[in-house]
């Protein structure tokens, strides 16, 4: 190993201890099977047409902020990763598999940001995924991605949340935002509703008010919702990060299942980017859906629908200064740019874009699972990402609104590490706090 | 299906009840549940104070903080999980089961609904309730609940080490194992998943991983010989006892049956498998070709297939036919006898076959949130606010509706020609 | 020397052809029916439309952010690439065998053009070169083998120019220029210089998952 990667070595059992215990042969086999079983014609299409130009480079967060040291380009990191598992047939030591992990699970966040930058569209964050799936089949995970892959598996959520907690959690936010609006409901297992409101596993944890918020949208629009009563609940999916696709399948799905059980036309999930991606487009396509078999709609698509309607109304509109974070999933995955401004300007009158934005926008460096690493890797995605504070600070503005928990996360980060004075917040708080409640007490 | 014959048969249709009407000073009336047999319907009240349950217009006696989840049972007992003083337990036609515990949900019945189970968690441990009876032995947790058809064995997959936050050694030894009545099985799983008993409920097959990476049927405590790289749900031959399990192999699923390839891995999916009562067919949902989805007979995919979904397999009691709802291009529609019905709905339940097997009836949405019940394809000509899943009389003639018109409650029972 | 070169312009003309046309076709079929049998996402998204928009909005100068943040690349790579397919096609040398062999000719360059043209591509090259060698992120994934391949392009504009200014030998450096030609030929479905094929099915594939299952741009 060089010097460079010896000095950036970072503990995690889940890294060193899982490969100490590795076998050449295994690690060969391993790599083998997923290059020439798993994977087939993209990934000899990419591998083989990438005539290392390093132009993805810009692309890059990790790159941009450590004054573009290649090693950190999306180039750079499959070199460091599948060009010398294929050069070599596998044949690669323990301390390179740690290495490549730790490259591809917590230098890259699979934003493909970079997709957009080489020119003949290779996708980085597919190669490093599958450079996940090896990691993952050998068992060389981040601890904490891997605590929440089992969490998945053996609860069909993200963060260990029990049957009955969840609906006591329901139960309790009802009975919370009844003080405000006393007709509330959480309708849970309303069969044949239009639709049922999904979430991620931490909002019951950590951000209950969160489902409070919804519910008391959900009441002003006057819409016809549940919630399941049961698994199936969650959105989130990190064993799709940890490339635990097997509990990906089981746990997405659930979720359809539960969708189908519940006989609603469609899935309004909540503020969330990762998951998104998993229902769309991964955990999806692994179970032979080609689309998702029942839509889920992403908040700011609903959102967006409701203010279309009529149904949202604005009360009053913030008007500190505010900017916007484009989560990757939902715009570079799924082109809720504009849908996300229409909503963003209707309550705010004081909106500045950052730059670049939309589709251009930097990753939070939170994403594809890095920010559920955990502590050990904080400083990786926090100093990787040193573009994402400067672009915000050029704004100037005070309130920075970011849809999805994964970029929640990692700003909140952000923020505090380099001092930046604004206050972070998801689209529903500054719906809830500003839009018409025509059912208040 | 419990006997019904004893339900009245006499075609025509009668008002069971106004669905506003309660006898009660409420804030407001949840959603309504009809009897199986059409004789009342329940809904939660939100009263002033807590809530109660109104059957027919009437409020059960006895008022609680929290009611919730009401289900009749199979023999038209109406259940509802309660909270008085914080604590849960449930009510059975009004009358609250004499223990209380932390948290009670999900409520189960037997075939025949003589038995009613729940999941429990009494101070932090976890296991089930049956007939008002919980487990001997609790567990740190407890989830995939079941409950055998005759009610006497339930099951569920409890965790037998307790791990501390992220000890991802810990859990990937084994940590899990599976419970019947309370009794855990000696061996230890990375994890378990949907124990199902067997149609006589003595044997019990359940998908488990053994590592990370292999997944494998353990029936009654033995593991198949062979590991696959990912399963479904087992199901039991009725007649020979053998379990099959969806399996994957080398990126595609296909049928196993006892650890043995039955249908080969060819499927881009495959699952829901059912059998005939003779244990004859076996049936899946699958998808021969990717985003493509059918039903398979015997391992052989229907030629026809839709894009979107296919799901509620439902076997025919003769095991001849086999339907299920269909979506293609976000519309529904029935599948059956190898191809699809001429009609699209918004939305469509579960289809129900009669017991001649020679009908085929279930409950559709129509634009405009209306709702009415197709059989054989032809629609009623009535359409309601609100219905529930038809319902065949024993000799295959009469079909039960249960609907809400006018905001009137209605029992209509219709001929299988009228439609 | 003649025999060698009636050789070098003959038979082996065909094998280089073949090889080229040959080696892209079995490339071709090869990706394709492996993406087919186990890659069954590549089909399933492919979507005329939006394959064709990114395939030309790529072919576009200064379309694309990454091109309007490195202007001097773009400039390069544009003009590299248009020389590079233009000057070969449309020398009046080449028109010429062309026509003595098969009897059919077309329109071709003023020499000087073909001239400045080959300037270009030999310049290009040079500029490359000084770019992997220089530039981090792209000396850091430059090999040996980056280098060779461009020097196997730059091999037959160095030579034809050489030959036309009768610098050295003509009757070697003639000799020598199509073999150039025909060893970047042969090169070409083997190495990354195949992206002339791989360009538009990538692209495509690409330019499909984003703009119809993304309903976002891919620049
Ligand atoms: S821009 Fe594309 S071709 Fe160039 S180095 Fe990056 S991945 Fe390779
Ligand atoms: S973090 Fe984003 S831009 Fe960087 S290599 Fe990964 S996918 Fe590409």
């Amino acid at each position: 190993m060089s010097e460079a990667a010896l000095a950036q070595k970072i503990d995690d059992p889940g890294l060193d201890e899982t490969a100490a215990k590795l076998t050449p042969e295994r690690i060969r086999t391993t790599i083998n099977r997923v290059l020439q079983q798993e994977n087939s014609a993209r990934l000899k299409a990419f591998v083989g047409t990438c005539v290392s130009c390093g132009l993805c480079s810009d692309a890059c967060h990790f790159f941009l902020s450590h004054d573009r040291d290649p090693k950190y380009s999306p180039a750079g990191k499959v070199k460091q990763t599948l060009w010398e598992m294929i050069r070599t047939k596998g044949n690669v030591s323990q301390e390179f598999i740690v290495r490549a992990a730790t490259i591809a699970y917590t230098e890259c966040n699979v934003c493909k940001r970079c997709v957009q930058y080489c020119p003949f569209g290779i996708d980085t964050a597919y190669l490093m995924t599958v450079v996940r799936r090896i990691c993952h089949l050998l068992g060389v995970t981040p601890l904490y991605l891997q605590d929440t892959s089992h969490s998945h598996a053996s609860t069909f959520n993200q963060m260990w949340v029990k049957d009955d907690e969840w609906i006591d959690t329901l139960q309790w936010q009802e009975d919370e935002y009844r003080d405000e609006i006393p007709n509330l409901r959480i309708p849970l297992e309303k069969e044949g509703a239009d639709f049922f409101y999904s979430v991620i596993g931490p909002e019951p944890k950590f951000r209950t008010q969160l489902i409070g918020q919804a519910a008391v949208l959900m009441n002003e629009c006057g819409v016809d919702w549940t919630m399941p009563a049961t698994p199936g609940w969650d959105n989130s999916d990190m064993s799709m990060y940890s490339g635990d696709l097997e509990i990906m399948g089981r746990i997405k799905r659930a979720h359809f299942e539960t969708a189908r059980r519940l006989r609603v036309k469609r899935v309004v999930m909540g503020e969330c980017g990762h998951a998104y991606r998993s229902v769309y487009d991964v955990g999806n396509r692994w179970l032979g859906w080609r689309e998702m078999p029942i839509p889920v709609i992403h908040a700011l698509q609903f959102y967006w629908e409701m203010l279309k309607e009529g149904r949202l109304k604005v009360a009053t509109q913030m008007e500190e200064p505010c900017t916007f974070h484009d989560p990757c999933n939902v715009v570079r995955g799924m082109g809720l740019h504009e849908m996300a401004r229409d909503v963003v300007r209707a309550f705010c009158s004081n909106f500045i874009e950052m730059e670049p934005n939309r589709e251009q926008n930097y990753c939070c460096s939170a994403g594809g699972g890095v920010i559920n690493c955990g502590p050990p890797h904080t400083k990786t995605r926090v100093l990787g990402n040193r573009v994402k504070a400067e672009q915000i600070t050029a704004t100037g503005a005070k309130v920075l609104i970011a849809p999805c928990h994964n970029c929640h996360g990692g700003l909140e980060d952000i923020i505090n590490h380099y001092k930046l004075d604004v206050k972070l917040v998801f689209l529903i708080d500054i719906i809830y706090a500003h839009m018409h409640k025509s059912n208040a007490i | 299906m419990p006997e019904n014959g004893h339900w009245n048969w006499e075609p025509g249709e009668r008002v069971i009840h106004e669905v506003k009407d309660c006898d009660a000073e409420v804030s407001w009336l949840e959603e309504l549940h009809a009897s199986p047999d059409g004789e009342q319907v329940a809904v939660v009240a939100k009263l002033e104070e807590g809530y109660g349950v109104c059957v027919n217009g009437k409020l059960w006696e006895q008022t609680f903080d929290r009611a919730w989840y009401p289900k009749f049972s199979p023999d038209g007992r109406l259940t509802a999980l309660v909270n008085v003083d914080g604590e849960w337990t449930l009510a059975v036609d009004g009358e609250v089961w004499p223990e209380t515990y932390t948290c009670l949900w999900n409520t189960l019945f037997s075939e025949t609904g003589d038995t009613i189970a729940a999941c429990a968690q009494a101070d932090g441990v976890y296991g089930m309730v049956v007939n008002g009876e919980i487990w001997e032995q609790l567990y740190d947790t407890a989830n995939e609940f079941n409950l055998s058809s005759d009610g006497k064995r339930s099951a569920a997959v409890v965790v037998m080490v307790s791990m501390g936050q992220a000890e991802i050694f810990t859990y990937q030894k084994g940590c899990y194992s599976v419970a019947v009545n309370g009794e855990a099985w000696d061996n230890r799983f990375v994890n378990a998943w949907t124990p199902v008993f067997d149609p006589s409920d003595k044997r019990l097959a359940v998908q488990t991983r053994s590592t990370l990476y292999d997944y494998t049927i353990v029936v009654d405590g033995k593991p198949w010989s062979q590991n696959f790289s990912a399963t479904w749900e087992p199901r039991f031959n009725p007649s020979t006892g053998a379990v099959v399990a969806p399996v994957r192999q080398a990126g595609k699923w296909g049928m196993a049956e006892d650890g043995r390839i039955l249908w080969d891995p060819t499927f881009y999916q495959l699952w829901h498998q059912a059998f005939s009562p003779d244990g004859k067919k076996l049936y899946a949902i699958g998808a021969p070709k990717y985003g493509r989805w059918t039903l398979v007979e015997n391992g052989s995919p229907w030629p026809l297939t839709v894009g979107d979904m296919v799901e509620d397999l439902t076997v025919s009691p003769d095991g001849a036919r086999v339907a299920a709802a269909a979506k293609e291009g976000g519309r529904w529609t029935f599948m059956v006898d190898q191809s699809l019905w001429n009609s699209w709905y918004e939305m469509i339940w579960s289809p129900v076959f009669s017991p001649d097997s020679k009908h085929l009836a279930a409950k559709v949405e129509l634009p405009g949130k209306r709702y009415t019940v197709v059989m054989n394809g032809k629609p009623l000509k009535e359409t309601f606010e609100q219905c529930w899943e038809p319902v065949f009389s024993p000799d295959s003639r009469s079909v039960l509706i249960r609907a809400v018109q006018d905001g009137k409650f209605k029992r209509i029972v219709a001929g299988v020609h009228d439609f | 020397m003649h025999s060698i070169y009636t050789f070098v312009t003959g038979p082996l003309v065909w094998v280089a052809f073949l090889v080229f046309i040959g080696g892209l076709a079995g490339k071709f079929v090869y990706l394709t029916s492996l993406a087919k049998n186990k890659d069954p996402y590549v089909f399933s998204y492919l979507h005329l439309k939006y394959a064709l928009r990114s395939i030309i909005v790529w072919l576009i100068p200064f379309s694309t952010r990454n091109m309007r943040l490195n202007p001097v690349m773009t400039v390069v790579t544009f003009a590299f690439h248009i020389c590079l397919i233009i000057a070969p096609i449309f020398l009046l040398a080449h028109v010429i065998m062309f026509e003595e062999a098969w009897g059919v000719s077309w329109w071709t360059l003023p020499d000087a053009v073909a001239d400045v043209m080959t300037w270009v591509v030999l310049a290009s090259i040079v500029f490359f070169v000084v770019r992997r060698r220089v530039v981090p992120e792209a000396r850091y994934v430059t090999g040996p083998k980056e280098f060779v391949i461009l020097g196997l392009v730059a091999l037959p504009f160095l030579t034809g120019f050489l030959a036309y200014y009768q610098i050295f030998d003509y009757q070697t450096m003639i000799i020598l220029h199509v073999l150039a030609g025909e060893a970047m030929l042969v090169a070409i479905p083997f190495t990354w210089l195949s992206h002339v094929m791989l360009y538009p099915m990538i692209r495509g594939y690409m330019g499909s998952e984003f703009g119809a299952e993304r309903h976002v741009k891919d620049w």
